[in-house]
């Protein structure tokens, strides 16, 4: 896989994974991003989860889950922006398909990678790690004759 | 003509809907209920309604619950009518549950285990007494107590895989064939693995909770094991076509259970463990374990043993599991039947007439 692509996952990923208000905060901080045409929604619809039958079997069909839907133009551009984002916030569903355009640009991804998606990814790891850390304080530690001594 | 024409009620039901409204909202005086406060505060009724409802969506599930004031099955059923209204984007990568972010993780099998037994928030081990201190509004609880996790335990590889490795343990097939689809295809039988799985997935708690004792209290005998449950965070991912990759679209909290049983073996296959699986929405521990039972108990036909009992009775359990189903024909018996009733009245009048009659003493001429 091209580094460029999974750059592009990656950041794909974690605006998925943002609120619009979260997006919109690390926004401030740069400049305004150019005008956008949609070509696509911002749409709701149902994207059915999936599981596997004693976790690593056969698939099954588990449950639907909403998700938005977008994809957009810049101006003065013909890169396409997508976004895919769990539940039915337009506007996130929408910042990010701008956001994935714009930083298929290699001229604009580096401040914008720098303010909004690093940011919002270190936010991201950290809520879990904190996870993480609430759940070993439940950790059960057995008391046995080997670390008794 | 089954129902007859009934006029003239519209405005019973208009007004029955405005007292409906009143009740739901009760005692003015009392602050209305925000559906972000169900969301947050009333988490696990959500999940329960976004399992069954089959739709993942938090904010719509508490809104359904607000909407139904409270009545679960009601609250499914809303959600269920509301995703018939979007259109289907496509589907899911399988979810991905060993590279769960876990909160919970605990196994009645193994005291020492790799990852450690973890509880979680759970209610396990509270002692059940009624809280008075929570009828009063006070100051939030302080954060739960954080401990730097050793990077060691980070790692939590499946009991069962354990198991697996070591032969004792009945592997998974997967012929890497496209999963039957029950909001698609209509439900027949015999029924495919993964037809129950997604039926059972969505299937009523109490129904499920139900059978699956029941498979504990000798009908269908499995004598199971929870090699494990866990619960926490797994990541959604998705493979838009005009994309053509891979792509995270969101994270969701899921339960699943690994229920061990045992298998006495048959002709082509040694004696060892087998497992029943469950996985549902959010945190929903209790449903998850139930179905672990009943998904083993409908193994019975596949692995040669007796079908007896009721829970392994796929017919049975699956077209009677859905509350949405059930409660529709329940409760359509609330619907005028007038015409089918009249005619049953006559029909007992008949037969009484018949029975008096011939019941009757011959009269005897003096």
């Amino acid at each position: 896989m091209s580094e460029d692509l999974q750059a592009r996952k990656r950041w794909m990923g974690v605006l998925a994974k943002a609120s619009a208000d979260a997006i919109r905060a690390c926004l401030h901080t740069v400049p305004p991003l150019p005008p956008h045409t949609r070509l696509r929604g911002p749409e709701t619809g149902l994207v059915m989860l999936r599981g596997r039958a004693g976790g690593d079997g056969a698939a099954f069909n588990l449950s639907e889950m909403t998700v938005t839907r977008c994809a957009v133009t810049l101006e003065g551009g013909d890169t396409v922006g997508h976004a895919y984002v769990a539940g039915r916030d337009r506007s996130q569903a929408e910042l990010a398909a701008v956001l994935d355009a714009a930083l298929q640009d290699a001229a604009q991804r580096p401040a914008l990678l720098a303010a909004v998606i690093e940011p919002l990814a270190a936010a991201q790891a950290e809520a879990r790690a904190t996870e993480s850390r609430k759940a070993a304080a439940t950790r059960v530690q057995f008391f046995t004759m080997a670390n008794m001594r | 003509m089954a129902y007859v024409a009934v006029k003239g009620g519209e405005r019973a039901i208009g007004n029955a809907h405005a007292w409906l409204a009143e009740t739901r909202r009760g005692d003015a005086a009392v602050s209305e209920l925000e559906v972000a406060q169900i969301g947050q505060q009333l988490g696990l009724a959500v999940d329960r309604v976004m399992t069954e409802g089959s739709c993942h969506d938090r904010d719509l599930a508490a809104l359904a619950i607000k909407q139904s004031k409270g009545d679960l099955i009601e609250a499914a059923f809303l959600l269920r009518a509301y995703r018939t209204t979007l259109p289907r984007f496509g589907y899911a990568e399988p979810l991905d549950t060993a590279a769960m972010l876990i909160r919970r993780r605990v196994s009645a099998t193994y005291k020492d285990l790799p990852g450690g037994q973890v509880l979680g928030p759970t209610f396990d081990y509270t002692h059940r007494l009624l809280d008075f201190a929570l009828a009063a509004a006070g100051e939030p609880p302080a954060p739960a107590p954080e401990v730097e996790a050793e990077a060691e335990d980070a790692v939590a590889p499946r009991v069962t895989e354990l198991l697996s490795r070591e032969g004792l343990m009945r592997r998974e097939e997967d012929a890497a064939q496209e999963p039957a689809d029950l909001t698609r295809q209509p439900l027949s039988f015999p029924a495919a693995r993964s037809t129950r799985l997604q039926n059972l997935a969505r299937g009523d708690e109490g129904f499920l909770l139900g059978l699956g004792y029941s498979t504990q209290r000798g009908y269908g005998n499995s004598h199971p094991f929870v090699g494990e449950i866990r619960q926490g965070s797994v990541t959604v991912c998705l493979t838009p076509p005009e994309l053509g990759f891979e792509i995270e679209i969101g994270e969701i909290e899921v339960t699943e259970c690994q229920m061990v049983n045992q298998f006495h073996g048959s002709r082509s296959e040694p004696p060892q463990f087998t497992r029943g699986y469950g996985l549902v929405l959010g945190h929903g521990e209790r449903k998850a374990m139930s179905m672990a039972l009943v998904d083993r108990a409908l193994m019975a036909g596949e692995l040669g043993e007796d079908r007896t009992a009721p829970a392994q009775d796929e017919e049975f359990v699956l077209l009677h599991s859905d509350n949405v189903e059930a409660t529709g024909f329940v409760e359509h018996l609330k619907l005028p039947h007038y015409v089918d009733f009249q005619s049953e009245l006559e029909v007992v009048r008949l037969m009484r007439a018949t029975v008096a009659s011939q019941a009757e003493p011959e009269q005897v001429e003096p």
